[in-house]
């Protein structure tokens, strides 16, 4: 048997009265690509964080080559060969590619900045990864997916043996995520051992050759890819049986609710046309910057639009703006909830009713009783996991946070409900609860129009499909019958609008 | 580390590290002791400190400071500033005892000075909300034209009224409190009410907190900015009619760098220049730890030169505190 680059032997970590690993046998082969999933929560990043060095365990051993070591930071753990690729990007966009990789370890000459030794070392550097990029592009202008070859770039120093990443797919379109699956194959062909944790199935499937899954800070198990199924994997996961992740019961789809003509935007966003019927599920899909988050805005009034209509119930909605629109009854669920939608400092009850409190309160002063009580009943509803109402949302896991939003939007009742990768960075249980919401949703009449990364979630819960391309809409697909294939064709314009019927 | 649940841990809804845990005390608990601490350090050592006359001295002495400070506190929790309550202070000042001259009855005479202190403030939120001029830029220029509009309002020169309506807004007692005490409580109920039980006030923590989603959630954001700097300036106006009170004149060079008093105050309480956490009582906290510091100094002798140096260490020190607990919060 081959010795395992890295072996992490009987783990356990505490915090506090939680106990985040027990006892994780973990080990990485050279040429392997070893998934580590789990749910959010089941300890996942301790683990990383022990293995880069950020962390040390209670008890247990980390063998390198079989070599016992013990890190006391992460640059020991980088000096033994540990790349790590953290889930959110730590470029500089104003400084240039051949800058940002060598950062924090610019190369002098005399105390003088050695320009041309630098942008040799990142060519270098760029080969390793096989991307193609001048080093003197500032690192901005790159797509998300470049940047993240870059940072990978930046990871793996010549001898690095063993690359960790961390969902490195959360912000990919799905060519990007393809480029880089063949970049960790041929890494993985070259000798190396790559950890991936993710918890999406599907990468997991397409990339890993071995699984271990993770729950409550246990291995529940090590499995060859050849010997199991992913909805053994899943089983493992969470603990019991997930049938019908997808829910789309039986809706008849009433009237027209929202229409929207000829609606454009910023340069390349638009004119776009569709309308969305009562108690119908409509995603809108297509590759990261295809202008579907923008067309939502548009709608919403989250940005002015140049021009079109947007129509609700037969009423043609003028000089949109947030406010109005929660009025009218169109809701927004934002793409990032962090940075769009949280107040992380305050309650969870302020967070669900920050935009409907005029509902709860005379002449401005709070009713906060009657508040209380309907936060109460839709947290219930949601099964929201908090300490109380009372609790800051920053302390929400991110499947609840999100639960949070959700919440908001319920409060507000909402005839049209534009939700924007409503299940982003959420574990399988918490998506699960929220696509069971988004049925019920629309189950009471409401129109609800999604944009969705996740193909086949979209496939799985939509009625009909949108697919958008360049600022337009390139096809228009019933859900059902309709396959993952035929929808990247039409994302990537392989097909052509004339093509369908 | 402990193994039991805590009190920290149930209202956060989540496991608190030693630090985390500190800090979530000190939140709650930390000023308010150590102002008891300061208190009974000055019972000690201070002569007369601990006396009924000396302790209604010492809040009629932070009035008008804890006053200016309350509106600072709306501003600060959106993550604003105002530099320009000191001279807007004096402007109101001007306002009040002018219009008395000119023979106006008192209510128009206070009224007039609160107001003009509003629209001082409504001035700065309007540029800061719609222009997105960085408020600390747009005060500072107020902070400097108003002071030139409090001179030229006066000639330069202070105007003394001796028989001025409004003086037992400064000077008298309700029982055996001093006016500008009772006024400060008054504020401090009121705006506690605001922050506390009205839309309004979940607004100014949201928009403080994340301006874009408060926007995405329906809040008008420029609106509040405009309101809760036209408060702060009202505020400050009352602060100068109170000011023009105790001092029987318009004084237009009156209220320099009270700014930097009021905003210590906020800061002392806990409010984070950041925007988005802090409360209005804090504030109360924090003026008074100024006051009960400057008093006992001044009680035990201390000289001027050196209390400035104790004072303004006091603050440093204070707001070091501050970014300590945002290490250590943001560390986890």
């Amino acid at each position: 048997m081959t010795e395992p680059l890295l072996a992490v032997e009987n783990i356990s970590k505490r915090f506090g009265a939680t106990q985040a690993l027990a006892g994780v046998q973990f080990d990485i082969l050279p040429g392997e690509i070893h998934a580590l999933t789990g749910e959010n929560g089941a300890g996942k990043s301790t683990l990383m964080k022990i293995i880069s060095g950020n962390y040390a365990p209670d008890t247990g051993q980390i063998r390198v080559n079989g070599t016992p070591v013990a890190f006391a930071n992460p640059s020991q753990a980088k000096a033994a060969g540990i790349a790590i690729i953290h889930q959110e990007l730590n470029t500089v966009p104003e400084l240039t590619v051949a800058e940002n990789l060598a950062l924090g370890a610019e190369p002098t000459k005399s105390g003088v900045l050695d320009r041309r030794g630098m942008i040799a070392a990142a060519r270098a550097k760029l080969a390793l990864v096989g991307a193609d990029i001048d080093p003197a592009t500032p690192i901005g202008r790159l797509s998300v997916g470049l940047q993240q070859m870059i940072e990978i770039a930046r990871a793996i120093s010549e001898d690095a043996k063993i690359l960790v990443l961390d969902e490195p797919t959360a912000a990919l379109s799905q060519t990007e995520s393809q480029t880089l699956f063949a970049l960790l194959h041929e890494m993985r062909d070259r000798g190396m051992g790559l950890v991936y944790i993710s918890h999406r199935m599907e990468e997991v499937w397409a990339l890993a050759d071995r699984i271990t899954v993770l729950r409550d800070g246990c291995v529940v198990g090590t499995r060859a890819k050849a010997e199991v199924d992913p909805s053994e994997i899943v089983r493992m996961m969470v603990g019991r049986e997930v049938h019908d992740l997808y829910l789309r019961s039986e809706r008849a789809a009433g009237d027209v609710r929202l229409q929207v003509a000829g609606l454009a935007g910023a340069p390349g966003i638009g004119p776009v046309s569709f309308d969305v019927r009562a108690g119908e599920v409509v995603a809108l899909v297509g590759l990261i910057g295809a202008g579907r988050t923008e067309v939502v805005r548009l709608i919403y009034g989250a940005d002015k639009a140049t021009s079109g209509t947007v129509t609700l119930d037969g009423v043609p909605l003028a000089s949109r703006r947030p406010g109005r629109s929660i009025g009218h009854g169109v809701g927004l669920l934002p793409e990032s909830r962090k940075d769009q939608a949280l107040f992380l400092l305050m309650s969870v009850t302020d967070n669900v009713v920050i935009s409907t409190l005029s509902r709860w309160s005379t002449a401005g002063v709070l009713a906060r009783r009657a508040l209380r009580k309907a936060v109460g009943a839709l947290t219930e509803r949601l099964r929201l996991k908090a300490a109380s109402n009372n609790a800051e949302v920053r302390s929400l896991s991110g499947g609840n946070q999100q639960k949070v939003v959700l919440a908001r939007m319920l409060a507000q009742e909402p005839k049209v409900l534009i939700l924007d990768e409503p299940t982003r960075g959420v574990d399988i249980g918490a998506k699960s609860e929220i696509y069971r919401i988004i049925n019920d949703i629309a189950k009471t009449g409401t129109a609800v129009l999604i944009v969705s990364s996740d193909l086949p979630e979209a496939l799985g819960i939509a009625d009909r499909l949108l697919v958008m391309r360049r600022g337009l809409i390139a096809a228009e697909l019933g859900a059902v019958g309709a396959t993952e294939e035929q929808v990247m064709e039409y994302a990537t314009g392989v097909l052509s609008f004339e093509g369908t019927t | 580390m402990s193994e039991s649940v805590t009190v920290a841990d149930v209202v956060t809804g989540r496991r608190q590290n030693t630090g985390e845990r500190i800090f979530f005390w000190w939140d709650r608990v930390g000023i308010l002791l150590i102002l008891v601490l300061l208190m009974a350090l000055m019972t000690v050592t201070a002569p007369n400190f601990a006396s009924f006359d000396n302790a209604m001295n010492v809040l009629r002495s932070i009035s008008i400071n804890a006053i200016l400070a309350s509106g600072m506190t709306l501003v600060i929790l959106t993550a604003g500033i105002d530099l320009s309550v000191g001279s807007t202070l004096a402007v109101a000042g001007c306002v009040g005892v002018l219009l008395h001259v000119a023979g106006a009855p008192m209510i128009v005479a206070v009224g007039g000075g609160v107001l003009a202190g509003a629209l001082a403030g409504a001035v700065n939120g309007g540029l800061s909300a719609w222009l997105l001029m960085p408020p600390f830029i747009v005060t500072l220029g107020a902070m400097t034209y108003l002071r030139g509009i409090a001179y030229t309002s006066t000639g330069g020169l202070p105007v003394i009224a001796d028989d001025l309506s409004f003086a037992a807004l400064g000077n008298s007692y309700v029982w055996v409190v001093p006016t500008p005490v009772i006024v400060m409580l008054i504020v401090y109920a009121l705006i506690w009410f605001l922050l506390e039980r009205t839309r309004f006030g979940r607004h100014v923590y949201a928009v403080g907190g994340n301006p874009e989603a408060a926007r995405l959630a329906g809040i008008n954001v420029k609106r509040v900015l405009v309101l809760v700097y036209t408060i702060c300036g009202a505020t400050a106006g009352l602060g100068g009619i109170i000011f023009a009170a105790r001092v029987m004149s318009a004084q237009p060079n009156g209220g320099q760098s009270y700014e930097l008093d009021a905003i210590a105050a906020v800061v002392l309480g806990g409010t984070a220049l950041s925007g988005g956490r802090g409360k209005i009582i804090g504030t109360l906290i924090g003026a008074l730890i100024i006051g009960v510091l400057s008093n006992g100094l001044v009680l035990m002798n201390v000289p001027y030169f050196t209390q400035l140096i104790v004072k303004g260490l006091v603050i440093v020190a204070a707001v070091a505190l501050d970014s300590v607990r945002r290490l250590v919060t943001n560390a986890s």
